[in-house]
């Protein structure tokens, strides 16, 4: 890693990653769920929550998707669902993307015993089941996070507590890689000739992190931020999987999906719970992570596959 | 040596009680106790049940207490389960989970080097491709999505296999096969790149200008090499697999620990998800230091009792 030349977004990398297919295909997915997730509510007028009396209709023109055990209609649903899952990936690599940068700035720019305590931790933290800890927590602190949420705003916030507990939670638990990451590309940047000239002229520490090393991180920083955007929505899905995350009558795929496995039964299987919610979500997982990689490779012509 | 070993023991009990100590207080931090989800009891009621399970003193008291029972193997009694202690919760779930675990584990360490070797021997050819297409794909579907899906076809449309439940080797395949998914995928990524890596080195050419043939040169130099990520890997695969293994297990039914785990958070069961929680951070912390000792054997390179 030491040796290595350091990435950044050289020219030509939006050339190479504009003749990787896969990526490109990958982008176009992703930009249609998007939309679908943003405008979608607003053109398919169905009420996610309306109940009606056509339980478990399997898809017709009247419901694309079907119908769940209440009437309600799946697409509306999915639609509903895309929105909770993207803002938690998206908020949740945000937050990760935060700690896991300052960690990495400071250990790699720190060197010596500070960087081998720090770097000690994150080995520590990678081997305890994190995700075990924040399912207490999230359980935890949502009584407490309502309470102080019934004052804001008339209590308007109320019912979103639990999403705002899993941003944060779940950005706190899924730094640890970019922190290590960023850690090794500080290491490989700061005896460059640069950062050397840059601290002959007498420049403060805070000045040469932000205005020397920051920007030569950004291409493997926003990498990572595109492959950690699947493993936070995956953490929010498991969680919502097993009832402990976000909470009925809101819909994560999640908690779709986890609707649809109950559905699955010797007596009377109603596949379209589980295969649709199923399939729009790994297709947003999959489009994700393959772009993750094109980014790798056009980011790093050396390492191409 | 022998230095080497204390500290990281002494390091195995620092993790493990902080995990006890911040699991401890974190549950009792909510409010209410574990009795008023319940209908409403009388508060006299209430008040001798917390004193039975001595749930009633100070939080200072309520830990010494609990560490004092630790320390004699005593998890103590669950809430939710009664006249049940913990022992007896955990002795019945844990060889069903570390059964399920175990095979997860050998599936996904074997079939991923495996196929990690394979696609690497064969780069660029339509094996390595459609290798790599596959495992970004396990990569991405998450085991829920994967278990239903499986139970669906293998369970109900084909009936080859139970759907869920417990008892007999065929009540596993299903389970294993959803939990080792992602880590076969992981595991063979891993490999993949190593070992192409590995074959691009002086040693491995000097090998070969011995005249050794293709396997020895693979089983004899490369491997032992090419084998050090995927171990260093198998700490976080530790972990992931008991996090995933509550999944599953809630997925296929099975009476293992990771519905005790979900149970005993939705139920407040102080008792029972500490002591579920202390067995895993257990588990965890000697799995982590067998794969450091493992990965030193295999490298001499790093002198561990530096």
């Amino acid at each position: 890693m030491s040796d290595a030349a350091p990435l950044s977004s050289t020219p030509g990398t939006w050339q190479r990653l504009a003749r990787n297919r896969s990526a490109m295909a990958a982008l176009a997915i992703l930009g249609f769920i998007v939309a679908a997730a943003v405008f979608g509510p607003l053109l398919y007028s169905v009420d996610p929550h309306a109940t009606s009396d056509a339980q478990f209709a399997p898809p017709s023109l009247a419901h694309f998707f079907g119908t769940d055990l209440n009437g309600r209609d799946l697409f509306a649903r999915v639609l509903q669902g895309a929105r909770i899952s993207l803002l938690v990936g998206l908020s949740g690599a945000l937050v990760s993307f935060f700690i896991g940068t300052a960690y990495g700035l400071l250990s790699g720019y720190a060197g010596g015993r500070t960087d081998a305590t720090l770097m000690r931790i994150v080995e520590i933290l990678y081997a305890v089941p994190r995700l075990i800890i924040l399912l207490i927590a999230s359980f935890v602190f949502d009584p407490m996070v309502k309470t102080q949420l019934a004052g804001v705003w008339d209590g308007r916030w109320v019912g979103y507590s639990k999403i705002l507990i899993l941003i944060l939670a779940l950005g706190l638990i899924e730094w640890l890689t970019m922190a290590r990451i960023v850690r090794g590309q500080v290491l490989a940047l700061k005896n460059q000739q640069f950062v050397v000239a840059a601290r002959s002229l007498g420049q403060s520490h805070v000045r040469i992190l932000l205005r020397h090393l920051l920007p030569n991180l950004a291409g493997i920083v926003i990498v990572y931020l595109t492959l950690t955007i699947p493993a936070v929505i995956l953490d929010e899905s498991l969680l919502s999987f097993l009832g402990l995350g976000i909470q009925a009558p809101q819909a994560s795929w999640g908690s779709l999906l986890a609707d649809g496995a109950q559905a699955i039964n010797p007596v009377k299987s109603s596949w379209w719970l589980l295969v649709f919610p199923a399939g729009v979500m790994s297709l947003t997982l999959l489009a994700l992570n393959f772009l993750g990689d094109g980014l790798r490779d056009a980011l790093d012509p050396r390492q191409r596959r | 040596m022998g230095l080497y070993f204390l500290r990281r023991f002494l390091g195995l009990f620092l993790v493990l009680w902080c995990t006890i100590t911040l699991t401890f207080f974190l549950v009792r931090l909510a409010p209410g106790t574990p009795f008023s989800r319940e209908r409403k009891i009388p508060p006299a009621i209430e008040k001798q049940l917390l004193a039975r399970y001595k749930l009633d003193g100070t939080l200072w008291e309520q830990y010494r207490g609990y560490l004092g029972g630790l320390c004699k193997g005593d998890l103590g009694p669950s809430v939710k389960y009664r006249d049940r202690s913990v022992n007896e919760l955990v002795a019945d779930a844990l060889p069903v989970s570390a059964m399920l675990g175990l095979s997860a584990f050998l599936l996904a360490t074997s079939l991923g080097i495996w196929l990690g070797s394979l696609a690497a021997l064969r780069q660029h050819q339509w094996m390595d491709t459609f290798a790599m297409l596959g495992a970004l794909v396990l990569i991405s579907v998450p085991s829920f999505v994967i278990g239903p899906m499986l139970a669906l076809v293998f369970g109900l449309w084909l009936r080859w296999l139970p759907v869920g439940g417990w008892g007999s080797w065929s009540c596993l395949i299903l389970p294993a096969l959803t939990l080792a998914g992602p880590y076969v995928a992981y595991i063979a990524r891993l490999m993949r790149s190593s070992l192409l890596e590995v074959l691009h080195q002086d040693f491995i050419r000097t090998a070969r200008a011995k005249g050794l043939s293709d396997a020895a040169v693979l089983t004899r130099h490369a491997l032992k090499v090419a084998l050090l990520p995927v171990v260093s890997f198998l700490g976080p695969l530790a972990a992931n697999l008991l996090t995933g293994s509550i999944v599953v297990e809630s997925i296929f039914g099975i009476p293992g620990m990771g519905g005790y785990f979900v149970n005993s958070i939705l139920n407040r069961d102080v008792f029972l998800l500490s002591g579920v929680v202390i067995v895993y951070c257990t588990l965890l912390v000697v799995l982590n230091l067998c794969v450091d000792l493992l990965y030193g054997w295999l490298d001499r390179r790093i002198q561990i009792y530096e």
